[in-house]
C-alpha cells in the first residue's frame, strides 16, 4: 500500500534554532500513528509545518502528500487536500457564527459535490453536535467564543466528522477534557479510522493511547524519531518520563545502538 | 500569500463610479443671493421658504469653516461649486412612465430598480439624482395608509404647514456652518410623514446619487412619526469616480413624538478617492432625531464605507420619558479615507435609555475618529447609556482615535462605555485556511464577525448588500 503521508529527512529551523533535525516517519492510510516527545521537543512545529503555517524556515527534506508534494502548497490547498489540523489551542473568532464557519469551509472543502442546502447542512450539524456532546446552541455562537477548553475540543472533534479529511494531525486533542471526554473523542477516532481515515496523534496520555491502539507510537527527541514501537513505549514513558531517551539519543547519534526502527508502512 | 490574496481585493474598482451621460439643467458655480432666489424659484417654493434660505444664507456669510477635525482637508471652495443641477425634463409632474430611460437604467445598474414591478418587495424607494427627486416609487400604496412620502421640494410645495411646523425644529440653520449652508441651498431629498397610529406598511428608502461633476448635493431629509407611529428608512449613496473632491453636505431631521417609533439605517458607499488620495466626497453631514414624546424610540443603524472624508454623527435628543435613542455604526476606511464619525446622546427626560455600539475598521493607511458624547442632564433621573467602541486594525500603519465625552449632571443617572481595539491576528487567518478558506475569504469572514452586531439592525435586505459591501471594500494589507 502507497503511503498517506511520507515525510523524508525533514529539517525546520524556528527563530534560529534548529527544531526539527532530519525527521522521517510515514503514515499509510487507515493508520493511527502517535507522536510523544518531551516539551519543545518539536511536535507542534511539525503539526504547524504540515499545515503550512508560515514563519518556519524548512531547510532540508521533502514531504509527500497522496503523492504530492507537500510543502510547496498554500495552507488552503492542503486543507483541500484532506490534510486537517486539529489545534492545541482554537483560535476564537468573536462575532462569526460557528453554524456559517462551518458551512462555508465545508462547501470549499467539498467542492465539486453537490451543494448542501441550508435546511440538510443544518440537519447534519445538529446530528454531529449530538454525537460530540455539544448543544444546538454552539451553532449560533461566535467561532469559539468564550467556549471551555473542552467544549473547543469537541468543536474540532466536530469539524473531523463534518470534513472527513483524509489524515487528521491532532495536537493534544486530549488536553482539557475528562476521561468522558477524552474516552467519547477516542472513539470517535476509531470510528474514522474505520472508514479509513488516517491520523498523527499528539499527545503524552496513555490513557488516550489505550482507547485508540494505534499503529505505532514514536518519541520526538532532539529534532528526530528516537524510539519507534508499540503500546508498552507510551507505558515507559509514563513511568519512567522522557529523560532515559536522553542517553538513547546519544548512543543513537554515535552510532552504537540503532534503537529507532522504521514501522508502520503495514 | 495571504498579503497577495489581499493585494487583489484592494485593487477591485469601485463599481458605482461611472457617469451617466445625461443632459443637466444646472446653474453656474458659485453662491450668492441670486444663486440661492435661483434654486427657489426652479422649485416653484413658496415665499416662507425663500425668506428661510436667505435668512439662513446670510447667517453662513457670517460663520468660518469648522477647524476641530482631527484630520485636516484642503480648503473647499465655495465659489467653485455648482449649487443646482437637475437632469433635463419635461415640465410637470411625472408618472414613472415618463422617467428618462437614462436615469433607470442609472439606478438598475446600481441594483436599485425603479419599475414598481421589478422593485425590492416591500420598499418604497425615492430617487434622488443630484439636485433633484426623479422618481418616488409606491406613493399611492402609502397615501392609501395615509403615509406621506414624497421628495422635499414637493412637501415645501404640497404640505407647507408640515414642512414649517417641523423644518429645522431638530437642525435650525444656526446650528453649525454645514447646517446654515444647507438650510440655504438644500435642494432635495425625502419627506417622511407617518400619522397617529400608523405602522407604515413598507420600508421606505431614499438613494442618493451624485452625477455631474463641481456638483455640491445638499440633501435634506425629514421624517415625522406622529404619536404611536413607526416607520423604517434605509438611505443609499453612490457617485462617480473623479479626481476632483465633491461636497455632499446633508441635513436629515427626525422627529418621534409619543409612542413612535423610526429606524434610520444607511448605508454609505459615496466614491471614496483612488489609491493616491485623488478625488472623492467630502461627505459633512448633520443628523439628529429628537424623541419629543413619551416612550418613543429612535435609532440610527450607519454602514459608511465610501467617502474620501466622513464627518458624521447622527444624534438623539431624548426628551421625552422613557424614550430610547440607539446608534449601531460601522466604518470602514481603506487607501487614504479619512472618518470622523459617532453620535451624540442627550438625556434630558427621565428614565432615557440610550445604546451605542461603534465599529470602526480601518486598513491601510487610513484613519478614523470615534467623536462621541454622552450628556446625562440634571433632571433625568434613572438615565441610562452603555456604550462599546471597538476598533479594528488592517495593517501596521492603519489609525483609530476614539475621543469619547461624557457629561453628567444627574445622579441617579448611569453611564458605561467599553472601547477595543485589536488587529486581524496572523492565528486568526491561519486557523481559518487550515480548513480550506482562501486568506481572502478568511478576512471577510473575520471582519464579517467583528460588524455582526451591528449588522444585524439593519433591515433583512440591505444586510445583505451591506455585507456583500464589506467583502468587497474592508480588506487591506495583513501586516
Amino acid at each position: 500500500m502507497d503511503a498517506l503521508l511520507s515525510i523524508k529527512d525533514l529539517k525546520v529551523a524556528n527563530g534560529g534554532r534548529q527544531v526539527l533535525d532530519g525527521f522521517s516517519l510515514t503514515v499509510g492510510a487507515g493508520q493511527i500513528h502517535v507522536l510523544m516527545g518531551p516539551n519543545g521537543s518539536g511536535k507542534t512545529t511539525l503539526a504547524s509545518v504540515l499545515a503550512g503555517r508560515e514563519g518556519y524556515e524548512v531547510n532540508g527534506g521533502s514531504v509527500t502528500f497522496n503523492g504530492a508534494d507537500l510543502l510547496v502548497l498554500l495552507p488552503e490547498e492542503r486543507a483541500r487536500k484532506g490534510l486537517f489540523l486539529g489545534f492545541q489551542h482554537p483560535v476564537e473568532i468573536p462575532g462569526l457564527a460557528n453554524a456559517t464557519f462551518l458551512r462555508e469551509a465545508y462547501n470549499t472543502l467539498h467542492e465539486g459535490e453537490d451543494e448542501l442546502d441550508a435546511a440538510d447542512f443544518l440537519a447534519m450539524a445538529r446530528r454531529l453536535l449530538q454525537e460530540v456532546e455539544l448543544s444546538d446552541a454552539f451553532l449560533s455562537r461566535g467561532l469559539n467564543q468564550g467556549f471551555s477548553g473542552g467544549e473547543k475540543k469537541r468543536n474540532e472533534m466536530l469539524q473531523l466528522l463534518l470534513f472527513k479529511p483524509r489524515l487528521a494531525i491532532l495536537d493534544e486533542i486530549d488536553s482539557g477534557l475528562d476521561v468522558d471526554g477524552l474516552r467519547l473523542i477516542a472513539k470517535l477516532i476509531v470510528r474514522r479510522r474505520n472508514e479509513g481515515a488516517s491520523f498523527l496523534i499528539i499527545s503524552h496520555n496513555p490513557q488516550l493511547l489505550r482507547y485508540v491502539a494505534p499503529d505505532a507510537i514514536h518519541v520526538l527527541y532532539g529534532g528526530r524519531l528516537v524510539v519507534s514501537g508499540g503500546a508498552d513505549i507510551a507505558e515507559t514513558i509514563a513511568e519512567r518520563g522522557y529523560e532515559w531517551l536522553g542517553n538513547a539519543h546519544d548512543q543513537e547519534r554515535q552510532g552504537a545502538v540503532a534503537l529507532a526502527g522504521s514501522v508502520g508502512n503495514g | 500569500m495571504a498579503e497577495q490574496a489581499i493585494e487583489e481585493i484592494l485593487k477591485r474598482e469601485y463599481a458605482a463610479g461611472f457617469v451617466t451621460d445625461i443632459e443637466a439643467d444646472r446653474l453656474p458655480p458659485g453662491l450668492d443671493e441670486n444663486v440661492i432666489r435661483e434654486i427657489s424659484a426652479r422649485k416653484q417654493e413658496p415665499g416662507f421658504m425663500l425668506e428661510r434660505r436667505l435668512e439662513s444664507y446670510r447667517y453662513w456669510t457670517t460663520l468660518q469653516p469648522p477647524q476641530w477635525a482631527h484630520f485636516p482637508h484642503p480648503e473647499v471652495d465655495f465659489q467653485a461649486i455648482t449649487y443646482y443641477s437637475a437632469p433635463r425634463r419635461k415640465q410637470g409632474p411625472q408618472s414613472l412612465e415618463d422617467v428618462d430611460p437614462r436615469l433607470l437604467e442609472t439606478y438598475e445598474k446600481l441594483g436599485i430598480p425603479l419599475h414598481e414591478r421589478a422593485a425590492l418587495a416591500g420598499v418604497a424607494v425615492d430617487a434622488v439624482f443630484d439636485s433633484v427627486s426623479v422618481a418616488t416609487t409606491f406613493k399611492e400604496r402609502l397615501a392609501a395608509a395615509g403615509v406621506i412620502f414624497c421628495p422635499m421640494s414637493e412637501a415645501i410645495r404640497q404640505h407647507g404647514e408640515l414642512v414649517q411646523r417641523y423644518l429645522g425644529s431638530v437642525v435650525p440653520h444656526t446650528d453649525n456652518f454645514y447646517a446654515a449652508l444647507n438650510s440655504a441651498v438644500f435642494s432635495d431629498g425625502s419627506f417622511v410623514y407617518i400619522p397617529k397610529g400608523v405602522k407604515c406598511p413598507m420600508e421606505l428608502s431614499t438613494y442618493f446619487r451624485i452625477n455631474e461633476a463641481k456638483t455640491g448635493q445638499f440633501e435634506r431629509t425629514l421624517i415625522i412619526a406622529d404619536e404611536g407611529a413607526s416607520v423604517s428608512y434605509l438611505e443609499g449613496c453612490t457617485a462617480p469616480m473623479r479626481d476632483e473632491n465633491q461636497l455632499h453636505a446633508a441635513v436629515v431631521e427626525l422627529v418621534a413624538l409619543q409612542d413612535a417609533s423610526i429606524r434610520y439605517a444607511t448605508v454609505q458607499n459615496w466614491y471614496p478617492g483612488d489609491e493616491q488620495g485623488r478625488g472623492g466626497i467630502y461627505n459633512f453631514v448633520t443628523k439628529r432625531g429628537e424623541c419629543r414624546g413619551r416612550n418613543s424610540h429612535i435609532s440610527w443603524t450607519q454602514v459608511e464605507t465610501g467617502s474620501a472624508i466622513t464627518w458624521k454623527y447622527p444624534s438623539c435628543v431624548l426628551l421625552g420619558d422613557d424614550s430610547v435613542g440607539e446608534f449601531y455604526s460601522i466604518a470602514t476606511t481603506r487607501h487614504h479615507q479619512r472618518a470622523d464619525t459617532g453620535t451624540k446622546m442627550i438625556h434630558l427626560g427621565r428614565n432615557t435609555r440610550s445604546t451605542i455600539v461603534s465599529k470602526g475598521i480601518s486598513a491601510d493607511t487610513s484613519s478614523q475618529v470615534y467623536r462621541g458624547l454622552v450628556r446625562m442632564a440634571p433632571g433625568a433621573t434613572g438615565a441610562k447609556n452603555h456604550t462599546q467602541c471597538d476598533s479594528l486594525l488592517i495593517g501596521p500603519v492603519a489609525a483609530s482615535h476614539t475621543f469619547p465625552t461624557i457629561q453628567v449632571g444627574e445622579v441617579t443617572a448611569q453611564v458605561e462605555h467599553e472601547a477595543t481595539t485589536s488587529r486581524i491576528a496572523e492565528d486568526q487567518l491561519f486557523y481559518l485556511r487550515q480548513r480550506g478558506l482562501s486568506a481572502e475569504q478568511a478576512v471577510q469572514m473575520i471582519v464579517a464577525g467583528f460588524c455582526r452586531q451591528v449588522v444585524q439592525k439593519l433591515p433583512l435586505e440591505f444586510a445583505v448588500e451591506a455585507n456583500r459591501l464589506l467583502a468587497v471594500t474592508l480588506e487591506g494589507a495583513v501586516g
